[in-house]
């Protein structure tokens, strides 16, 4: 038990009557690199400032290193955040910005200056202490502000969305930083993003959110490999999402065929939802395969070629690095391994969760 | 955050002396000197609807005179480079800085029958001519007073307007009139609108301009109320009815003119 | 029509100040008259400062002045954070509110305070002076403060807020540390409202003040009802050189400033 930093135990919030987070529970280890993921408007910022302690849950506890820590300030938390937008204060320069909480502590401005140094190396930032916050590239903030939160040496380290403001590139470079930051440091970070890449690349642990509730947690090749249900799926990558049917263990209809799988214990003849990773189809010669289709457009994606292929009564995307000609009769192969099975969802949760994607 | 709290200070100084004071107003004009429910005070402003029609006519010429006056200069404002414009603007307001009793004073001296302008006619042997205490003095008071109130939310919408939206509009085959006419003019009615309102609220109620400039037979609203209040005919009830009377009309006339989308900003521009 | 729009301009700008410069000008009169020049003097500016009660009038409106707007510019601000914080009904409810003093006739606004000092000097045996004079400059800038602060607030990016608490402080020093800087220009300039519209004012002062306390703007009518008083000029020569000079100073820093923070951008 000593071993969870943070633990959400049943968590509710409410805003007008609407559920923001429904019942959440959640155990993050010390040292865990935790990625909250799911669209916007999926709790997982409301979770974090949970956390943070700038929102108190309707009801449900919050556990900081075993004790019970509901209605206590931020300001009274071993814990401290990265905002979105960074929230670096205008009138300070970045040394003064990166001491502030030291300096709101009483720590001697000596111990001060030594901390503010050793983080300035930490963000690659020496020799920009007088510069002002106005004058620094998204880039920069972004450095100030994970600087800013670190130097309080706090157990727990939030960061909301801390790379959405950056470019592409500039993005794929932070999150190695970030990274090596917290095996550097060995503290906990729990991160939020919509961005599944991300999440994917960075996290030991990523929990999969959504209407309020957590879908999954795992690890990111489990999150990917294993998505429990069509939204985690879908969220995770592009995917090739049927309806099927489960006829017994082992044997799936998928499309009016019927294919051996790996997954057992939904019973007999029960409707699910099947996931195919657009990487794992194979295109073979028509007659070599149950399933086939017209090929429709190729793509050229870089690494791959993303193809649409207009089946019977389905639409495949398929990745590969060898193109298909357009127009060609191409028949659709894939393994037991790579068919995975997920319970039905219920309509009204996907409707939800359309909804919530086209924001 | 929670810091509603603050503002709890200031809320009971709003609730005692902004919300109780106008409670007041309506209190005094429904009730007669000894406290009893009476609708006399407010029939009795009827018996002044010849003041309040002089006042309303009054501060509406003066309202479209200033527009008159203030809409072409803020024009040419902005069509000035923004150094020599910012000097220009500053040199249009400076007078409101001045004391505005000083400012009627300065006309009451020009203005009178032994006053420099009389002086100036009579040496081509004009006049001399009655000037002061005339209700031509009176407009010329509020026009002077308010002219500034009009000018700056005018050129406060007008220097907002996009410069790529005038290019657009040349562009399209405008020449500058029709620029003028088809752009500028409806993007900078929002400003229009408040300066209407800047003018005619205080034109309206003005007592110092009609008593400096206007003389005794120029009597406006303003006048009215103070004589109620601190004159000769004190009578604070009756006093109470005509302020009431005068700020539902004034509350009228700006929800009106909010229709025509007056925003705030406006009012705000100082 | 360049030249058009600069006889326009021209003609405007001696519309507004021919008026003053007369003023001026005959301030310096050796006689009372008001069309003849007939020699010059500082004969009056000397009888200005020596009429006391011109001067006393002159302490009690810096008096006033200072203690309103530093005041409301105290409760406005406080109102300001407190307002922004709450709900979209009540907020509204207050705002407008708030507004009165700003849209109504000033007239209204300071006979209805008269109504309300009048009504409670009787019961609560109080004189019109000092404090109902000082109560009433309050009421009509707090809203000015208000609504200067306001907009600096919802500019505001909110997080700065939290990021203070997130980093150690209480509210309270949040508010101190973090907003006040950043709203300190809206501040600062509701302070400056509040503090000339205080100086400014005649009409609500004038129903408020009582016999015992005058401010300056209320001499200077009672001046003007006695018609001819060259003194007047004076005064009205010196408001107008101090109020050029506070406008000059400003105009260049304001030019200062501009200038610095393109420098800084580059």
């Amino acid at each position: 038990m000593s071993e969870n930093i943070v633990t959400l135990n049943d968590i509710v919030v409410e805003f007008d009557g609407e559920r923001i987070l429904d019942k959440i529970n959640l155990e993050i280890k010390d040292k865990e690199f935790v990625t909250l993921l799911g669209p916007s408007g999926c709790g997982k910022t409301t979770t974090l400032r949970i956390i943070g302690g700038f929102l108190n849950p309707d009801s449900g506890d919050v556990m900081f290193d075993g004790q019970r820590v509901n209605g206590l300030p931020p300001y009274k938390r071993n814990v401290n955040t990265v905002f979105q937008r960074y929230a670096l204060f205008p009138h300070l320069n970045v040394y003064d910005n990166i001491a502030f909480g030291l300096r709101v502590k009483k720590i001697p401005e000596k111990e001060i200056s030594k901390r503010v140094a050793e983080m300035l190396k930490l963000v690659n930032l020496v020799g920009f202490e007088k510069r002002s916050i106005n004058r620094l590239s998204g880039g920069q903030q972004q450095r100030v502000a994970i600087a800013r939160a670190l130097v309080n040496h706090p157990k727990v380290l939030l960061l909301d969305e801390p790379l959405g403001a950056l470019d592409l590139k500039l993005r794929k470079e932070m999150q190695i930083e970030l990274k090596r930051i917290q095996e550097q440091l060995e503290i906990t970070f729990i991160y939020v993003t919509h961005d599944q890449e991300e999440a994917l690349t960075m996290s030991d642990t990523v929990v999969v959110m959504n209407g309020g509730k957590i879908q999954q947690i795992g690890s990111p090749v489990d999150i990917y490999n294993e998505p429990t249900n069509a939204f985690v799926a879908d969220f995770i990558g592009e995917s090739n999402i049927l309806h099927g049917l489960m006829i017994k263990d082992r044997l799936v209809e998928i499309a009016g065929s019927q294919f051996e799988c790996v997954d057992s214990g939904f019973g007999e003849n029960t409707p699910v939802d099947i996931v195919i990773r657009p990487e794992d189809i194979t295109l073979v010669a028509p007659d070599e395969a149950k399933l086939g289709g017209i090929v429709e457009s190729v793509i050229f994606k870089g690494v791959h070629y993303e193809m649409l292929i207009e089946g019977y009564d389905f639409r495949w995307i398929v990745h590969s690095t060898k193109a298909a000609e357009k127009g060609a009769s191409v028949g659709i192969s894939f393994t037991p391994d790579d068919i995975h099975i997920m319970h039905r969802m219920k309509d009204n949760e996907k409707k939800e969760e359309t909804a919530e994607n086209e924001e | 955050m929670k810091n509603k709290i603050a503002a709890a200070p200031y809320l009971v100084w709003m609730i005692v002396f902004i919300l109780v004071p106008l409670l007041m107003v309506a209190y005094f004009a429904f009730t007669d000197k000894d406290g009893n429910f009476t609708l006399d005070y407010v029939s009795d402003v009827a018996q002044y609807t010849p003041i309040f029609v002089r006042s309303i006519w009054l501060a509406l010429i003066s309202t479209v005179i200033c527009l008159l006056i203030a809409y072409p200069l803020a024009y040419i404002l902005i069509g000035m480079n923004t150094n020599i414009q910012s000097t220009m603007l500053m040199i249009v307001m400076l007078p409101m800085w001045m004391n505005f009793l000083l400012r009627t004073y300065a006309w009451m001296t020009l203005l009178g029958n032994n006053g420099l302008i009389n002086a100036v006619l009579g040496l081509v042997g004009l006049g001399p001519f009655k000037m002061l205490n005339t209700e031509g003095a009176v407009v010329l008071g509020m026009v002077y007073n308010y002219l500034p109130f009009m000018i700056l939310p005018i050129y406060s919408v007008m220097v907002k307007i996009d410069k790529s939206v005038l290019e657009a509009a040349a562009d399209l085959g405008c020449n500058s009139w029709k620029t003028m006419v088809k752009v500028v003019f409806p993007l900078s009615l929002p400003g229009v609108f408040s300066g209407i309102t800047m003018v005619f609220v205080p034109a309206i109620s003005t007592f110092i301009i009609s008593r400096m400039l206007g003389g005794g037979g120029n009597l406006l609203i303003g006048d009215l109320i103070e004589m109620q209040f601190l004159g000769n005919s004190y009578n604070i009830n009756l006093g109470a009815a005509i302020s009431l009377v005068l700020m539902v009309i004034v509350l009228l006339i700006m929800t009106i003119l909010n229709q025509f989308g007056a925003d705030e900003d406006g009012v705000m521009v100082m | 029509m360049k030249k058009l729009s600069k006889v326009y301009l021209a003609l405007v700008m001696m519309f507004l100040y021919v008026p003053i410069f007369v003023l001026i000008v005959f301030s310096f009169n050796t006689t009372k008259s008001r069309s003849v020049m007939s020699g010059f003097t500082f004969d009056w500016y000397i009888k200005l400062f020596k009429n006391e009660i011109i001067m006393s009038s002159l302490v009690n409106t810096i008096i006033i002045a200072i203690l309103a707007s530093i005041a409301s510019t105290i409760l406005g601000t406080a109102a300001a954070v407190g307002i922004n914080n709450m709900k979209k009904l009540p907020r509204m409810v207050v705002l407008n509110i708030t507004n009165f003093p700003i849209i109504n006739p000033e007239i209204v606004t300071g006979v209805s305070l008269m109504l309300l000092f009048v009504f409670f000097a009787a019961r609560m045996n109080f004189e019109f002076g000092f404090v109902t004079l000082l109560i009433a400059h309050i009421t009509f800038d707090v809203p000015y403060v208000i609504l200067n602060v306001m907009p600096k607030l919802q500019q505001m990016d909110p997080f700065v807020y939290e990021a203070a608490q997130d980093l150690g402080c209480n509210p309270l020093q949040a508010f101190f540390k973090v907003v006040l800087p950043e709203i300190m220009p809206g501040v600062v300039s509701g302070f400056l409202i509040s503090f000339t519209f205080s100086l400014d004012d005649f009409i609500i002062s004038y129903f408020t003040c009582g016999s015992s306390m005058q401010t300056l703007p209320v001499t200077i009518y009672s001046m003007t009802r006695r018609k001819v008083s060259p003194e007047i000029n004076a005064l009205s020569t010196i408001i107008f050189l101090v109020v050029v000079v506070i406008l000059v100073i400003k105009n260049v820093l304001e030019i200062k400033s501009n200038a610095k923070e393109k420098g800084e951008r580059r």
